[in-house]
């Protein structure tokens, strides 16, 4: 990521410098979760569906452990390696040393956020090994040296100008050049390439089903079967959260994935790999990284069900006007702020606070995660452990003397009503948060309370 | 080894208590004319649907449709005489220069417009993918409902099958939806009553 990392509440107001561009990038993601509500409709049985999702996953979190062990049998017996890596430094060595195996210093790599959690491409990069991603929003990201800022639209915050130009330095395209059609043509082109040279192939995992041994991956671009069908060696790395008991269990999340994802029907490819072609090397690196430790948290494990679609990010008023950047971490977005502090409490303390709980995340969630719940939840965790900066602190025990003091409450309620109408430059000035990118409301002239007094007498 | 027996001690001592899977995981949204549905999706996602008799038919309309162009394959032995390229290659990078590509595949789902293709039609996997423009025909009686009916009619035991639905794109430059990302360009589906 970037040399320092700014909290999401100094990234956010760097976003917010520039007021068309956010509207843009909000309207644009709105447009993405308005898509997912048409789509969903038209399915009279979704929310039945998503139940059915949420439940199918509380049984995969209570099996994990089986589902795991028959998983590997039926891989192994279909004729593919499994592999087990505790964290991200063993998956990243598992990778490369599979690469140096089969002396392959290239290789092309379809869509995972699990190597982008792992940091596998600068691991890889430093030992001589050449990853191209191949997804366009992610190869656009890797041209300008920059993490994906959403884990389904990984170039969501570029406009085509900015692409245009990046095209223009790396593929040679023409100066100026803005046209989406010509621009993908181009990608297309020098990654065919990429495609017909590269003798390793990486992939995600979308689902693993432990029944069958088969894995899915489903991509729009057909990225990922085009690097995998013409490898040597495809590598598929998954989450161990991945896995699904059966293969009827997909039509289930099938149905439900892109509706949620992007509002399509359904993703353009939906792949099932099983078996190695002949002469052709699968492997599978089933990562915890944090995940056991997720699991022993009561009030957080339901994260572990998350299936990547998105959902969450696009209803978010908080991410769609502050974009994935500012979350600093591989996962942004609601379900990001509650999966990273797990990961390390100290350096994602403020991802917790960067949601309104308004809620909208959970409403959209196909498999039913507590979204909002677990947002909160994790700012008393955050705070107990001394994680939340001191000035937090101070306001919230502010708050409180003031919350807990109901004659005190309704005298500060008077004031500051009264500042904001007769000295409204106290609270409209850079000295108060809340004025930033935002005008202060009109202040009542009465509070509730006083209006409420004063109308049970009459 | 050690990772392994690790990770799963670490699952066994974290993972709540057992719940239940659900019973039914089936629903019943169900269109009364499967055929209708299934064109009206695939319309949507940018596939033509071609209705044809049989497979000289199918012949005869693969033969308009792509009239002038080089470079045609085929897996449907009624089709060789329309092909000129053959794939009968040893090394699947050879198959880059296909420019139309007409396969057999098993089944189509009417809510989602995706076609079932997998080992059991392929010589080699790749073909879908790296051909320009693609074209699947299916038998025109098999059309199921939903997702849910396309798994209890997938008796697939092969290596490897794919659901496809639509041509390959992408909306990763401003959300401006781009046909023919990496894969087809172009897609076309035969629905074959006598197949």
């Amino acid at each position: 990521m970037s040399k320092t990392i700014m909290e999401h509440s100094e990234a956010s107001e760097v976003f917010n410098r520039d007021e068309p561009y956010v509207d843009w990038h909000d309207e644009t993601l709105w447009f993405v979760r308005q898509k997912r509500d048409k789509s969903s409709k038209l399915l009279p049985e979704w929310e039945e569906l998503r139940e059915t999702a949420s439940q199918i996953k509380n049984y995969v979190l209570s099996e994990l452990d089986e589902l795991l062990v028959q998983f590997e049998q039926k891989a192994k017996e279909n004729g593919v390696h499994v592999h087990w890596a505790a964290n991200a430094a063993e998956h990243n060595e598992i990778v490369l040393n599979l690469l140096k195996q089969h002396g392959i210093t290239a290789m092309v790599k379809s869509k995972s956020m699990l190597t982008e959690e792992c940091h596998m491409n600068e691991f890889l990069s430093k030992n001589g090994i050449d990853v191209i991603d191949t997804d366009l929003g992610e190869r656009i990201v890797q041209l300008r040296k920059e993490p994906p800022s959403h884990i389904v639209l990984p170039a969501i915050h570029l406009k085509k100008k900015d692409i245009g130009d990046l095209f223009h330095e790396h593929l040679g395209t023409e100066a100026g050049a803005t046209d989406p059609q010509y621009l993908a043509e181009a990608a297309r082109q020098h990654l065919r390439d990429k495609f017909m040279t590269r003798r390793a192939a990486l992939t995600g995992v979308n689902f693993a089903v432990a029944d069958t041994g088969a894995f899915v991956v489903a991509t729009n671009e057909g990225n990922a079967d085009m690097g995998a069908h013409l490898a040597d060696i495809h590598i598929a790395s998954m989450g161990f959260e991945k896995i699904i008991p059966k293969q009827e269990h997909l039509g289930v999340f099938l149905r439900l994935l892109a509706r949620s994802a992007t509002g399509q029907p359904v993703t353009a490819y939906n792949s099932h790999f099983k078996k190695p072609r002949e002469g052709q090397e699968m492997h599978i690196i089933i990562v915890d990284n944090g995940r056991t430790t997720q699991l022993g948290r009561a009030d957080f494990r339901n994260s572990l069900k998350c299936i990547r679609c998105g959902a969450c990010m696009n209803t978010c008023p908080v991410y769609r006007r502050s974009g994935g950047h500012s979350y600093h971490n591989a996962v942004a977005g609601p379900i990001g702020s509650i999966l990273a502090p797990n990961l390390d409490m100290t350096k994602y303390a403020d991802l917790p606070f960067a949601s309104t709980l308004c809620g909208s995340c959970s409403n959209v969630c196909p498999v039913k995660i507590d979204i909002h719940d677990q947002l909160y939840k994790w700012r008393q965790v955050l705070a107990k452990g001394g994680h939340v900066p001191q000035t937090k602190g101070i306001g919230i025990r502010a708050m409180s003397m003031v919350l807990s003091q109901p004659r005190f409450y309704q005298w500060s309620g008077r004031l500051g009503r009264s500042v904001m109408r007769t000295v409204p430059f106290m609270v409209n000035n850079s000295l108060n948060p809340w004025y930033k990118q935002r005008d202060m409301p009109e202040p009542p002239k009465e509070s509730f309370r006083d209006w409420y007094v004063r109308n049970r007498k009459e | 080894m050690q990772t392994r027996e690790e990770m799963l001690r670490k699952i066994r001592l974290n993972k709540p208590e057992r719940t239940s899977l659900p019973a039914n995981i089936r629903f019943d949204s169900q269109y009364e004319d499967t055929e209708s549905k299934f064109v009206e999706t695939l319309t949507a996602i940018y596939t033509e649907v071609v209705i044809v008799k049989n497979w000289e038919e199918l012949a005869v309309k693969a033969g308009e449709l792509y009239e002038g162009v080089v470079n045609k394959a085929t897996t449907i032995p009624e089709l060789n005489n329309w092909a000129d390229f053959s794939l009968n290659v040893a090394d699947p990078h050879e198959l880059e220069m296909i420019e139309i590509l007409i396969l057999k595949a098993e089944f189509g789902v009417a809510e989602n417009g995706a076609v079932w293709i997998s080992d059991n039609y392929l010589p080699h996997r790749v073909l879908p993918f790296i051909t320009q423009n693609l074209a699947l025909a299916i038998p025109r009686s098999a059309i199921v409902n939903n997702m849910h009916d396309a798994y209890e009619r997938l008796t697939d035991t092969t290596g490897w099958g794919c659901f496809i639905a639509g041509p390959s794109k992408t909306a990763d430059i401003e959300q401006s939806l781009v046909v023919g990302a990496h894969g087809a360009r172009s897609m076309v589906i035969f629905l074959v009553e006598e197949a």
